[in-house]
C-alpha cells in the first residue's frame, strides 16, 4: 500500500497528538472487489476513515458497442443493445429501435407502442430490485436482497413468457416488436404485480425500520439538485435531489402521455431519498402497466378463424415447394414457440406495414413470392433495412435515467455511427464529488445507489 | 421554443458563426464554427428565453467514410418513398455534411425548463484537432470529453486531465475513427503500477 506525507507539524504548536506523523493513506479499492457490483477501480485518498479525494476508474468493460455497431445492419445492432443495461435490457431495444425510427420516419401500431411501454416498465421494476436488492445486501440486509431476487424472478418470469429469454431478449424490432403478448398475459402479470407488491411491502417494513440501514443511507452521498444538472445526471438519482425531470413526462414517447402515473421526487438527495424513490417509482411502474393493460387496443385479427387452420412451418414449406399454394393459402404457420405471436393474424397490430423495414409473417414468407423477396430484401446480406442519410437524437427513460441514441446514417445497410448515451456514465462521473468528504464506508451505499450497470457504463 | 425559432434565436445571436442550420426529423441543429463554442454554449447555459442547463451528450463523428459504401439507399433519401408520419415533422432530405472537414464534435443540450431540445454541430478539421473544452460550463463535460479524446483523438483546450477513460493508458490510436479496423488486436497490458 502506497503512502503520502502530506503535513508535518510546525515547531511553534506542538501537541501530542501533532508529535506524531500523519499520512494520508491511498486505498485501492476494486477491479474485482466483493463490494463492487461490476469492474470499477476507486482509488481513495484517506484521511483517517474520512475519504479526502476519490479516483474513479473506468472501462473494464469496454466491449466496444459503438464499433460495432457500425459493422452490423440496423437490426443486428439490437442483440448488443440488450447487452448494455443487461439489467433491463428492453428499455435499450425500445431506445435504439425508436431512434432508428424516427430516422426512417415512420410509426408503429398503437398496440406495439403498447406492449412495448409494457415490457419496458416491468423492465425498470427489474432494475429498480435489483439496484435496492444490491445495496441492501452489501448493507447487511441479506434478506432482503434474496426477497427482491425473488420478486425480480416473478417479473423475469413474465418477460421470458413474452419474448422467450430472460436477459438477452432482443425482443424490439425496428418498425415493431417480434412477437404479440401471448394470449393468456394478463392474468400471470396480476400475479406476479401481486407478489411483488407483498416483497416491496415486507422490504419496506425491513428496511425502513431497521436502524442500521436508516443510518448508513441518511446523510451519505448528498448531491444538490444544480450539481446533479451540472453532471448530466438524470433518471431516479437526479428525481432524490428535488428536479422532477423524466423524459416519460417532459419529452413523452409511445403513450406515456396517455397513462397515469406520477413522477416521485426526493428533498435530501441522499442515498435514502434514491431509495425511497426507486422504491416509489416501482410501485408507479406497476400502475403504468396496468392502464397500460387496460387500455391496450385489441390486435386485429386477419386470419380467418375457419380457414386459417395451424399447419406445421416444415410442412408448410415443402407444399410451397411443390406448388400446392391453395393448400396453405389462409392457413397459420406453427412455427418453433419463440416465433409464437408473429404470425399473419397478428402482425399487423405489432410491426409497422411499411415492408422495406419489417420481416414478413412466416406465413407469407413460406407461402407467397412477394412474401419470399421481402423477407430476401430484407435478410440477405447487401440488403436490408436502408434508412435515409440523416441524423437524429432519440431519448428514452431508462432505469437509470435518459438513455439517449445518436444514429447517423448515410444511406446504407449498416448504421455510419451509433452513439449511446449511458445515463450511468453522467452519475459515475460524479462519484467522485459524491464521496469526497464522507467515510470509508460510506462508499457502499453511495456506489450500491449509483446503479452502476458496467455493460452501460464501459460500452 | 420549437426547433426554428431555437435556430432563429442561436443565428441572431451568432451570425457569422452560425455555419448551416437545420431541423431534420423535428430535432433543431446548428453547425457552428469552432471558434464561438464557449461563448455559445454559455448564451445557450444563460439566456433565459433558452435556458439550457443539461448538456445531455458530447460526441464525435468521423465523416471520412460517408457514403462510401457501395450499396445505394433503399429509402429515398428525397423523402418521396416515406409516407410522412404525423408526429415526425419534415419531409424535407438532410441537408447533408455539417461541413467538408473530417470530424465534427456534436453536443445535445436540453432545458428542463422549456423542454426543448438543439444539437450543436463543431466541424474539425483533421489538421488542427482542437476544440475548447465546457469543462468550465457543465461538469459532466469532463469524462465526455475524455472519451472523445480516447475514441476520437480530439483534443479539448482548458480541460483539466485529459487522458483515455475507456481504453488503457498505452492503447495505441483512437479507435472510433473510420481508419481503425475493426478486428485490430493490440496486445493487452497488465497494470501501470
Amino acid at each position: 500500500m502506497e503512502t503520502t506525507p502530506t503535513s508535518s507539524a510546525t515547531p511553534a504548536a506542538r501537541t501530542a497528538s501533532q508529535e506524531l506523523e500523519t499520512r494520508d493513506m491511498l486505498l485501492n479499492i476494486g477491479p474485482a472487489h466483493p463490494a463492487m457490483h461490476g469492474i470499477i477501480r476507486i482509488v481513495a485518498k484517506l484521511d483517517g476513515e474520512e475519504i479526502k479525494e476519490a479516483n474513479v476508474e473506468i472501462g473494464y468493460l469496454h466491449r466496444g458497442f459503438e464499433k460495432m455497431a457500425e459493422t452490423v445492419d440496423y437490426n443486428g445492432v439490437i442483440p448488443y443493445t440488450d447487452r448494455l443495461n443487461y439489467v433491463s435490457p428492453l428499455i435499450n431495444n425500445m431506445g435504439y429501435c425508436m431512434a432508428v425510427e424516427k430516422l426512417l420516419g415512420i410509426t408503429v401500431p398503437e398496440r406495439c407502442h403498447y406492449v412495448r411501454v409494457i415490457l419496458a416498465e416491468i423492465s425498470r421494476i427489474t432494475d429498480h430490485l435489483t439496484c435496492v436488492g444490491a445495496t441492501a445486501m452489501e448493507l447487511g440486509a441479506f434478506t432482503v436482497f434474496l426477497y427482491m431476487i425473488k420478486a425480480r424472478e416473478f417479473l423475469w418470469e413474465l418477460v421470458e413468457k413474452v419474448t422467450g429469454a430472460r436477459l438477452t431478449v432482443t425482443y424490439c424490432r425496428v418498425g415493431g416488436v417480434k412477437a404479440d403478448l401471448p394470449d393468456d398475459f394478463e392474468p400471470p402479470c396480476r400475479k406476479a404485480f401481486e407478489e411483488t407488491r407483498k416483497v416491496l411491502a415486507e422490504s419496506r417494513q425491513m428496511l425502513e425500520r431497521n436502524r442500521i440501514f436508516t443510518d448508513r443511507m441518511s446523510g451519505t452521498g448528498v448531491i444538490s439538485a444544480e450539481d446533479a444538472i451540472s453532471y448530466g445526471i438524470t433518471g431516479p438519482f437526479l428525481r432524490a435531489s428535488g428536479a422532477d425531470y423524466d423524459v416519460r413526462k417532459d419529452c413523452p414517447y409511445a403513450v406515456y402521455e396517455r397513462l397515469a402515473f406520477e413522477v416521485p421526487v426526493g428533498t435530501r438527495g441522499d442515498n435514502m431519498d434514491r431509495y425511497l424513490v426507486r422504491m416509489e417509482e416501482m410501485e408507479q411502474s406497476m400502475r403504468i402497466v396496468e392502464a397500460a393493460l387496460r387500455d391496450i387496443p385489441p390486435g386485429p385479427v386477419l386470419a380467418n378463424p375457419e380457414t386459417g387452420r395451424a399447419i406445421p412451418a416444415a410442412e408448410m414449406v415443402d407444399l410451397a415447394k411443390a406448388g400446392k399454394i391453395t393448400a396453405i393459402a389462409g392457413g397459420c404457420a406453427v412455427a418453433c414457440p419463440t416465433l409464437e405471436g408473429s404470425g399473419r393474424d397478428r402482425r399487423p397490430s405489432i410491426a409497422t406495414d411499411e415492408k422495406r423495414v419489417f420481416l414478413p409473417a412466416k406465413e407469407d414468407g413460406y407461402g407467397n413470392i412477394e412474401g419470399l423477396m421481402q423477407q430476401f430484401k430484407l435478410v440477405m446480406h447487401g440488403h436490408g433495412i436502408r434508412p435515409p442519410a440523416g441524423e437524429v437524437y432519440f431519448p428514452v427513460e431508462g432505469a437509470n435515467g435518459e438513455l439517449g441514441f445518436y444514429v447517423v446514417s448515410d444511406g446504407a445497410g449498416t448504421p455510419y455511427r451509433v452513439r449511446v448515451r449511458p445515463p450511468c456514465f453522467a452519475i459515475m462521473s460524479a462519484l467522485e464529488k459524491l464521496l469526497a468528504g464522507d467515510m470509508v464506508a460510506d462508499m457502499i451505499p453511495t456506489f450500491g445507489s449509483v446503479n452502476m450497470i458496467g455493460g452501460e457504463l464501459d460500452r | 421554443m420549437d426547433a426554428s425559432a431555437l435556430i432563429t434565436s442561436v443565428q441572431g445571436r451568432f451570425p457569422d458563426a452560425v455555419s448551416s442550420s437545420h431541423a431534420w426529423r423535428g430535432d433543431a441543429t446548428v453547425v457552428l464554427r469552432r471558434e464561438f463554442l464557449v461563448e455559445a454554449a454559455r448564451y445557450l447555459q444563460e439566456d433565459p428565453a433558452l435556458r439550457m442547463n443539461y448538456l445531455m451528450d458530447l460526441t464525435a463523428v468521423d465523416w471520412s467514410a460517408f457514403g462510401k459504401k457501395p450499396s445505394p439507399a433503399f429509402f429515398s433519401s428525397s423523402g418521396v418513398a416515406v409516407r410522412p408520419p404525423s408526429q415526425v415533422s419534415g419531409g424535407d432530405p438532410w441537408p447533408g455534411l455539417p461541413s467538408s472537414s473530417r470530424f465534427a464534435v456534436v453536443y445535445h443540450f436540453y432545458s428542463t425548463a422549456h423542454g426543448h431540445r438543439l444539437r450543436l454541430v463543431i466541424p474539425v478539421e483533421e489538421a488542427d484537432l482542437r476544440v475548447d473544452s465546457l469543462t468550465g460550463l457543465w461538469r459532466g463535460a469532463n469524462w465526455l470529453e475524455r472519451e472523445v479524446w480516447d475514441m476520437f483523438g480530439i483534443e479539448f483546450r482548458g480541460h483539466p486531465g485529459l487522458k483515455r477513460i475507456l481504453m488503457y493508458e498505452g492503447f495505441e490510436g483512437h479507435p472510433l475513427r473510420k481508419d481503425y479496423p475493426v478486428a485490430k488486436r493490440q496486445p493487452l497490458i497488465g497494470p501501470v503500477n
